[in-house]
């Protein structure tokens, strides 16, 4: 079965059928059903994958464009597949937590949420592509969606952070496109195919070049210090539930693009670079930790604790050990259910007040005790407590950095301490205190924003206690990228002292 | 005795057809009513247009000639049927566009509104003889890039830009802009015009023939002249750039697109631009092409000039006919980095299919842009200042969804057809190892997006003002030209296949030499 067109089939037609529906009310309930039979068609071909089959499973390869050797070739390893699940969860929770988003503004309802299934079916595109062009014009499209969710919904600010934004990310792509270019003309194999690029750049300074082209887009989409300027904007001014889909999943693919294609088809490329790469990411991962701590504003405080989390993820990939590299995918999941539910819940906050300032709150949780509850267990997942979800892959990317290179895993765990610093004086100056006068009859959650939070938080916990099934999904693929880049993992150091 | 010449008819039939039907419309003009012109010029102009289009097929399935018609002096290979075939389509959406009431003057000193206006009018005034001129236009478009030798090339460049000088010249509103741009395009073209010529007889100087085979040809084998050459080939290129609005030659454009009635900015900013890449081509290509080791450089410097300076002027302009000239300047770049990317033969068949796809879809999309712009009114006539267009997306979304759309076709975003346009010409030219200059072409692409974006922003993201433009209702005609740019900008951003290949297979059979 074509699974993977499927699910974009399915989100597309719904897109189309929820444009043109006149009703608001309808149109909204139309896409939370779109999305939800995306999730359950996910669901379903999540259950047939078969982590130790073959690396790519579900493909369809069909010539597209044969004058430029493109095809549409779609196809999943455990990698892609947890992370096109990511974005099919999370995809209805936003649906149903962006309920009254677009109304605020008069602005054209159904046009949100279509532009949201739109989104879908390239985020599953983006992850299943298995042809390097497909795969830049996903990453190229993708932009438009978001572009005008921000800049159309968004908050006061929201055409400055939606251009910038926009011309970033353009920047990155343009610069990649150039090396899309040389490395069909260089490989010479009139094939965009993955599996037909993959070791066919041999000379190591056309590496270098073209690994320089990927990198810098994955950097700034990821983004990676000091690319990462845009996303505090971006984040901020974005309506929540954009911002969820924004870093949780569509900054994913700067990371995911690092492991799948910088690593693999420029491997001697991406060794080099490793130290620049490690260096940048544990810098990422203090210095965001040490903004977010200064925000007056929630959302940016979030964003910046996003470079921080994604300093991690880039510094498990290229760690290039088994276990930081399964880490930072697992990561990549856990990221987005951790960070999805601060930005949801600081959303239902910042809609009740309409103000995103900390300093304007206080003492929420005497007049909001279910609120400043999950905002306490979404926080502490974001600092990784032990038992929540992203604990579990923040300890392999560091125990598997630690294997290779100790400094920087030391130094990166700082991260965790001043992670504790933001959340926790976050939560200490909102929910804590004497009740701001202005918080006072504040409503708490009612049933829609539960139902938004409940799969949120049961995930993290779940994932947090039982992460076994992700990983065994994530690890095979894992290890055949690394089979690919040729590295094997160092051997224990305490075996070594045991002989 | 004088041999009769052989004129090769059925290969020239689309030539002689807009010519004719050129000619018949001025018969119109001379000996029927007036309230008659109208009713007639419209089914001439675009029925000679779709015939022309269809002898173009029927030449294309017989099979491409493979020697030069009329004695050496028209070359009808691949690359010229497909241009044909490309500006013959958009030449029949630009006739389209003409609504000669709203967008021509009636008698030049005629203001809009006027009580002169108003018996112009009466009297049945109207200038019916912009189909006969836009016709002669079309078959200069067309004489153009299929031209083999240096003086017939000259003729279809006077017989392009005549009748565009004077067409520039009536717009009915902004008529003190609409004059300066004729004066303005005429003197200039002129000052170009007489380059080529100079540039024409310096190299048949050189060669001892204007024919573009015999110069290739000469290239080897006459020593001892290379004044004459370099310079010949300088002016003449001189002469070229500056129709394709290449920088250092750009400034006329931005002037002329907006003082022109839109419909002739579509019509120029297509077809001229179609046409004069032809001619482009045949010089550098077919009669410079060994000569590339001295027009390279030069060409990587004029090319690098012109992207950068209409891709960052154009983000000054508050008018929209006036940045959509700078992009086009841009676009022009672009498609001079896929010039320069000649080499062997299946190298050259790979750039000039690319540079073919990109003239045809970029053609297509701006003159959907510029159907857009005739629809966007004020009192005054078109809104053509940027700031009356934001909210546009709140008062008419599927309009201002089509101006967005466009214009993410200009700037190159992917399911769109001008970024295979732009991915086929780049391409070409990394496969030519000309790498650092794509590297400024896809910079300047991010600097353009800027200002592609501004426009959404303002449309989308801006809240519109009271007393905004109103968007007209548009008449059959533009809303068929809107309908067709759209879904050509589309299907060509999805499957661009069947139209790469046509490209590709005309490229394959260029007369070289």
């Amino acid at each position: 079965m074509p699974w993977l067109s499927i699910l974009m089939g399915v989100s597309v037609l719904g897109a189309l059928g929820v444009a043109f529906i006149k009703d608001d009310r309808l149109a909204k309930q139309a896409t939370l059903v779109v999305s939800l039979v995306v999730l359950a068609l996910t669901v379903a071909m999540a259950v047939q994958f078969s982590p130790n089959g073959d690396r790519f499973q579900f493909a369809e390869t069909y010539d597209w464009i044969p004058a430029f050797g493109v095809h549409y070739a779609v196809a999943v390893d455990g990698v892609a597949l947890v992370l096109i699940l990511l974005s099919a969860v999370l995809v209805p929770i936003v649906v149903l937590a962006s309920w009254h988003e677009a109304e605020a503004g008069k602005r054209s309802v159904r046009t949100y949420f279509a532009l949201l299934l739109v989104l879908e079916a390239m985020m599953i595109g983006v992850f299943a592509a298995t042809d390097v062009f497909l795969f830049y014009v996903f990453f190229e499209a993708m932009l438009i969606p978001m572009y005008f969710m921000i800049g159309s919904y968004g908050g006061a600010q929201r055409s400055y952070a939606a251009v910038k934004f926009l011309l970033y990310s353009l920047f990155g792509g343009l610069l990649m496109l150039v090396a899309v270019i040389a490395l069909y003309t260089v490989a010479g194999k009139n094939s965009f195919l993955f599996t037909d690029l993959l070791g066919a750049i041999k000379d190591p300074t056309t590496q270098k070049w073209l690994f320089l082209g990927f990198f810098i887009a994955f950097a700034i989409k990821a983004p990676l210090w000091p690319f990462h300027t845009w996303l505090p904007d971006a984040a901020a001014q974005a309506p929540a539930g954009a911002a969820v889909l924004l870093v949780g999943v569509l900054d994913k693919v700067g990371t995911y693009g690092m492991l799948r294609f910088c690593l693999e088809l420029f491997p001697e490329a991406s060794k080099w670079a490793t130290p620049v790469v490690i260096a940048l990411a544990v810098i990422g991962i203090v210095y965001g930790a040490i903004v977010a701590i200064g925000q007056t504003d929630i959302k940016r405080l979030i964003a910046y604790t996003s470079i921080s989390h994604f300093g991690f993820i880039a510094m498990g990939v290229f760690a290039m050990t088994t276990n930081a590299a399964s880490g930072a995918t697992l990561y990549m999941v856990n990221h987005g259910f951790s960070t999805g539910a601060l930005f949801l819940i600081a959303g239902f906050l910042i809609y009740r007040r309409g103000s995103q300032f900390i300093d304007d709150y206080g003492g929420v949780q005497k007049v909001a005790p279910i609120l400043a509850g999950t905002f306490l267990v979404a926080g502490l997942s974001s600092l990784s407590l032990p038992g929540l979800s992203p604990f579990v892959s923040e300890f392999l990317v560091l125990t598997g950095t630690f294997q290779r290179y100790a400094v920087p895993a030391v130094i990166a765990a700082t991260g965790v301490i001043l992670a504790a610093v933001y959340i926790l004086w976050m939560y200490q100056r909102t929910m804590n205190g004497p009740t701001a006068e202005a918080v006072q009859g504040m409503k708490d959650l009612n049933h829609r924003e539960r139902w938004v939070l409940i799969p949120l938080i049961a995930l993290i916990i779940g994932l947090g206690f039982f992460p076994k099934p992700m990983l065994d999904v994530i690890n095979p693929a894992v290890k055949e990228t690394l089979t690919n880049v040729s590295v094997t993992d160092p051997a224990p150091a305490i075996a070594k002292e045991g002989q | 005795m004088i041999t009769a010449p052989k004129i090769e008819y059925l290969q020239l039939a689309p030539l002689l057809l807009v010519f004719g039907a050129a000619v018949l419309g001025v018969l119109v003009e001379a000996f029927t009513p007036r309230y008659l012109r109208r009713a007639i010029q419209i089914p001439v102009t675009l029925l000679s247009l779709a015939g022309a289009f269809a002898l173009t097929i029927v030449q294309t399935l017989k099979g491409v000639p493979t020697e030069p018609s009329a004695m050496g002096a028209v070359a009808v290979d691949g690359p010229t049927l497909f241009i044909w075939g490309t500006i013959l389509v958009l030449a029949f959406v630009c006739v389209l566009l003409v609504n000669d009431e709203e967008h021509f003057v009636a008698a030049a000193s005629a203001v809009p509104g006027s009580a002169e206006e108003e018996r112009a009018f009466i009297e049945g005034n109207v200038h019916t003889e912009v189909y006969p001129l836009a016709l002669f236009a079309i078959g200069g478009m067309l004489l153009f890039p299929a031209s083999n030798d240096l003086l017939i090339m000259f003729v279809a460049l006077e017989v392009m830009s005549l009748p565009l000088y004077l067409l520039c010249g009536l717009a009915r509103r902004r008529r003190l802009l609409s004059q300066e741009a004729a004066v303005k395009y005429f003197l200039l073209g002129a000052f170009s015009s007489a380059f080529f010529l100079y540039g024409t007889a310096l190299l048949y100087g050189f060669a001892g023939s204007v024919d573009l085979a015999k110069i290739a040809a000469a290239l080897g084998s006459v020593a001892g002249q290379n004044g004459l050459l370099y310079l010949g080939a300088a002016l003449v290129g001189v002469g070229l750039l500056f129709k394709i609005g290449a920088a250092p030659f750009q400034a006329w454009k931005p002037d002329v697109y907006q003082g022109a009635p839109t419909p002739v900015t579509a019509l120029m900013a297509a077809g001229t631009l179609v046409a004069a890449f032809g001619a482009v081509l045949r010089v550098f290509w077919v009669a410079l092409g060994n000569l590339i080791w001295s027009w390279e450089p030069v060409m990587w410097a004029v090319a690098i000039l012109t992207m950068v300076v209409g891709a960052i002027l154009a983000i000054t302009q508050t008018d929209i006919k006036r940045m959509l000239a700078y992009s086009s300047v841009a676009h022009a770049g672009f498609l001079l980095v896929g010039v320069i990317a000649i080499g062997d033969a299946k190298q050259n068949s790979l750039a000039l299919g690319a540079i073919l796809f990109y003239l045809a879809v970029y053609g297509v999309t701006t003159i959907g842009a510029f159907a857009v712009v005739t629809m966007v009114r004020d009192p005054g006539g078109e809104a053509w200042h940027l700031s009356r267009w934001a909210g546009l997306g709140k008062r008419s979304p599927k309009l201002a969804g089509l101006f967005a759309f466009f214009l993410l076709a200009f700037a190159g975003i992917p399911l769109t057809s001008g970024f295979f346009g732009k991915y086929a010409v780049f391409q070409a030219a990394v496969a030519d190892h000309a790498t650092p200059l794509v590297v400024v072409g896809v910079i300047s692409s991010a600097i353009a997006a800027f200002f592609y974006v501004r426009v959404i922003v303002l449309m989308f993201f801006s809240d519109p003002a009271a007393d905004g433009p109103t968007v007209v209702v548009p008449s059959w005609g533009t809303a068929a030209v809107v309908g067709f740019s759209a879904l050509a900008t589309v299907v060509l951003g999805v499957f661009p296949q069947p139209v790469l290949d046509l490209a590709k297979s005309a490229a394959g059979s260029l007369f070289v030499g």
